[in-house]
């Protein structure tokens, strides 16, 4: 089980690139036992973060605390972190167990120590047949759990993973992701865990860190960012694919009334609103043409896209914008729909200037 | 065969005249010089080789070049290794650097020779800071004799073993040393369990190449060395046989015996590096 | 516990006394092979030059006296065609064996790899002097011929290392696209393949010619006394150094280190150092 440390803390830290900011006085708390996921577009600075955390890049601003202890100032090499890097970084001139032992063999443990603990780590990984293969000589999955083997057998306080599924494909990639998942809970090693992928980061983490140039957006768990994320940055990453300008005409407690596009609608503000110009966020899957209710937006059905389990529908609004949306039954094109929106869903946000 | 498996070996006939180039200029000449070493000018089929192994003006060619082969490539291996290393990543110096040492190599053994008889020579400049510094009281002896030969070597080969060296080592994918220093590897084990394992096939490329090179001295032994004695190099008696004694069956045997000491040093570094190192032979990348 | 300024983790010493040593070692090579060129150029304008620092007195008469004495003016002659044709050559006969190597895979191929390997790997003697025994007895030796035909042996491998990876880069559907609108083959190469090879045709093209300047050996094995490039005559002048004065000597290494070096800063404009010795590796700059 995991031992050593109660908690990371990131205080104010920054990194500059000459003029450019990739990280903007990051705070964060990761405590013992966590499922972190770092998510945000590329170029947010989730990658960064990741590295200065492991040494690798150092500080420009603020610091980072191991418990009491400062470890901003400690190299890589002294931090005892476990990482898995995103082409893997397996020595292409060591076999898999001495991979899998290199961490081990750098701590001077006994040869019979190493041994055992190799051992383990491939069958927590399952590669136990491959043990004297070099990395060539496997496949891309098999590479990763390599990687991830080599990351944990060190027990290291903290797991930094930098998308680590990111050069897999699809099928591999779900069947990995669990493997990460079974692997955090037997160990209950605290993760950092670098991506660009929502899916990856909703069903991984116990809460999630939304990056946006360089600065926090949002932390909290998956469910509160899946349903109110906090600003529009966050909305768009975690698959709010209609943005929408609306005029908010009144508000009343959370409850606002929009209008725009030929139409009314009743929404729901995720932050301070006055009326005036306003963004609305809202998801494809909570647009149902041809629903009941009293809150609806009235579109013409340009083009169905057949997913199996439903259609992607995109619609026209009468002054031209799409919205997509997602129906449990068949639409025809070219056909003007109904579709009900439950107000909750409909979240308002401030307008951006400059979008 | 499909009309697309035909205009595909239509356009392997395009290499043709440059396979013709090669078999016609370098590959029977070579075998021709090899059929007429075993056709000497009086006695038998052995008779030039038997004569290159009993003369000890001739045999001896063989150990002066490799006195002052095998040092300079291992000196300029041995320094263009940490150099190249140091200068991984790709900085400004790195280009700067770069693009100096490639002086060396574009003005030639021959220009390099003739710089240096005035350079190290009695008057120059190297002896006139010795003798001014204090650090000799009349100019030390650096042409005309071995060491002219060796640094004139130094000045045209280490261009040539940095680059290549370093050409390896900015192959080497740099995630490797930042996985191994996450594992506990400071900046020294990194070299030794990452960078110099995967830094070996390439090493050894390096010397075999400069050995090479370096092995076929003539210019500068000639211009800068003592071709009488102390510098007689082999590609000195190989030309003395062909052009001031006309016996062009010696002068071929003479360069088949190089082309063969060559052949076992590269066979014999390559076989060494082989049995230090298991892996991938070119694979840098992870 | 307050947020501090910039955490670096410090250098070692160990770390910083060998990158002390190493730029040392870089400076000290660099400043000699300066040394080495500004000498011999200071003493090609000098009217008398003994054991002091610099000369005694400043003239440009050794300039007129070696371009007369050398008759330079033919000799560069000589050197410009032999070089260019050189140059054509390689480019006309190495430019479609490449194609043919980076488009087709025939039977063999490996082998012919290897052959347009090995005169890059063995020295330039090792089969020059097999090479000029087979031309002496053809009869083309001594003669511009001659030396051209030898040089090809080296230029025309080169062009094809150089230029596989480089045509290998170019995507094959874009001929394959080209004929999908109606282009021949003529015009496929006219508007689609020429276009995108000229600049590495033009980057092989310097490397060649940079390296042909200075190749000494072939042409000297192979030269007459009236197709003798520049750096031949430089050679037998030091050689025969005794009876000139140095300083003529010298004025004309001056003049072929700046044709070499003006080439040079015109490839480099092109092309990556690198390449110079790159005889089995590097992706050309596109």
């Amino acid at each position: 089980m995991a031992e050593g440390f109660g908690e990371l803390r990131l205080g104010g830290v920054t990194r500059r690139f000459g003029a450019a900011v990739a990280l903007d006085h990051l705070d964060l708390t990761i405590r013992r036992g966590e499922f972190i996921a770092l998510l945000g577009p590329s170029g947010c600075g989730k990658s960064t973060a990741l590295n200065c955390i492991a040494g690798l890049l150092p500080l420009s601003g603020g610091g980072i605390w191991l418990d009491d202890k400062r470890i901003d100032v400690l190299r890589p090499e002294q931090r005892g972190f476990g990482m898995v890097f995103q082409n893997y970084a397996l020595f292409p001139h060591m076999s898999v167990r001495k991979n899998i032992g290199f961490g081990l063999a750098m701590r001077r443990l006994p040869k019979e120590e190493i041994r055992g603990k190799v051992d383990a780590a491939l069958d927590l990984v399952q590669l136990r047949a491959h043990a004297e293969k070099l990395p060539g000589q496997l496949s891309g999955g098999q590479q990763q759990r390599v990687a991830i083997a080599r990351a944990i057998v060190i027990e290291p306080p903290l797991v930094l993973m930098d998308e680590p599924l990111s050069n897999l494909d699809a099928k591999l990639r779900l069947e990995m992701r669990t493997e990460i998942k079974r692997i955090h809970r037997e160990l209950g090693r605290s993760t950092v865990y670098v991506t660009h992928d929502q899916d990856e980061a909703l069903s991984l983490a116990d809460r999630i860190v939304v990056l946006h140039e360089g600065k926090m957006q949002q932390i909290g768990n998956p469910e509160e960012l899946y349903a109110r994320p906090a600003n529009l940055a966050v909305a768009r990453f975690m698959g709010y694919r209609n943005i929408l300008d609306f005029d908010a005409e009144r508000v009343d407690g959370t409850r606002v009334a929009l209008r725009g596009a030929g139409i009314g609608l009743d929404g729901t503000a995720q932050q301070a609103i006055a009326p005036g110009p306003v963004t609305v966020a809202l998801r494809p899957d909570d647009v149902e043409p041809g629903g009941g209710g009293a809150n609806a937006i009235e579109a013409c059905v340009e083009i169905v896209e057949y997913c199996g389990r439903d259609w992607l529908v995109d619609l026209v609004l009468p002054d031209g914008r799409t919205v997509y949306a997602r129906s449990s039954r068949k639409v025809a094109p070219s056909t003007s729909a109904r579709c009900a929106v439950a107000p909750e869903r409909v979240l308002v946000f401030r307008r951006e200037s400059g979008r | 065969m499909t009309a697309a498996e035909r205009q595909l070996n239509r356009t392997a006939l395009l290499a043709v005249p440059g396979i013709l180039v090669v078999l016609l200029l370098f590959i029977c000449p070579f075998l021709h010089g090899l059929v007429l070493s075993f056709e000497p000018k009086e006695g038998g089929g052995l008779a030039n080789y038997l004569r290159f192994f009993s003369q000890p003006f001739l045999y001896n060619t063989i150990a002066t070049t490799l006195w002052v082969a095998i040092p300079t490539t291992l000196v300029n291996v041995g320094l263009a290794l940490p150099i190249a290393f140091g200068m991984r990543r790709n900085s400004a110096w790195q280009r700067v650097l770069t693009a100096i040492l490639v002086l060396p190599i574009t003005l030639g053994t021959v220009l390099i020779a003739q710089g240096l008889l005035t350079y190290l020579g009695p008057q120059g400049w190297v002896n006139r800071l010795l003798i001014e510094s204090g650090l000799a009281s009349s100019p030390i002896r650096l042409t005309h004799n071995y060491w002219g030969v060796f640094l004139a070597l130094i000045i045209a080969e280490f261009p040539f073993a940095f680059l290549l060296i370093l050409s390896y080592v900015t192959g080497i994918d740099p995630a490797l040393p930042r996985a191994a220093a996450t594992l506990g590897a400071g900046p020294g084990r990194q070299f030794l369990h990452v960078y110099l394992p995967l830094l070996a096939p390439g090493l050894a490329i390096t010397f075999c190449l400069c050995f090479v090179q370096a092995f076929s001295v003539f210019p500068s032994a000639v211009l800068l060395g003592a071709p009488a004695g102390p510098t007689r190099v082999i590609a000195i008696a190989a030309y003395t046989a062909a052009f001031e004694e006309y016996d062009y069956s010696m002068a071929s045997a003479i360069a088949m015996i190089m082309g063969a000491v060559q052949l076992i040093i590269v066979v014999a570094v390559l076989a060494l590096r082989g049995a230090f190192y298991r892996g991938p032979a070119g694979g840098a990348k992870g | 516990m307050s947020a501090a300024a910039s955490s670096v983790p410090r250098r070692s010493l160990g770390d910083r006394l060998w990158s002390t040593a190493m730029i040392v070692l870089i400076a000290f090579f660099v400043v000699n092979v300066f040394g080495v060129i500004t000498s011999v150029t200071v003493s090609s304008f000098s009217t008398r030059w003994l054991g002091t620092w610099l000369p005694s007195g400043w003239t440009t008469r050794w300039y007129s006296a070696a371009w007369a004495e050398f008759q330079l003016d033919e000799v560069l002659l000589v050197t410009v065609e032999i070089v260019f044709t050189v140059v054509a050559l390689s480019i006309v006969i190495g430019v479609p064996a490449a194609y043919a190597l980076a488009r087709c895979d025939f039977p063999g191929k490996k082998a012919v790899l290897l052959l347009f390997l090995l005169p890059l790997l063995v020295p330039s003697i090792t089969y020059g002097i097999p090479l000029a025994t087979v031309l002496y007895q053809a009869r083309l030796a001594g003669t511009m011929n001659g030396v051209i035909v030898a040089n090809l042996v080296p230029t025309v491998p080169f062009v094809v290392l150089v230029m596989t990876p480089y045509i290998e880069q170019i995507d094959p559907r874009l001929e394959a696209a080209a004929r999908v609108f109606g282009a021949g083959t003529f015009r496929v190469f006219r508007h689609v393949l020429l276009p995108l090879l000229t600049p590495g045709i033009l980057a092989a093209a310097l490397l060649v010619l940079v390296r042909t300047i200075a190749m000494f050996e072939l042409t000297f094995l192979t030269a007459g006394p009236d197709s003798q490039t520049l750096v031949v005559v430089l050679y037998y002048s030091v050689f025969a150094a005794g009876v000139r004065a140095t300083q003529s000597v010298d004025a004309m290494a001056v003049i072929y280190m700046v044709t070499t070096l003006i080439w040079l800063l015109i490839a480099l404009r092109f092309v990556n150092p690198t390449q110079l010795v790159a005889r089995v590796k590097e992706q050309p700059k596109k």
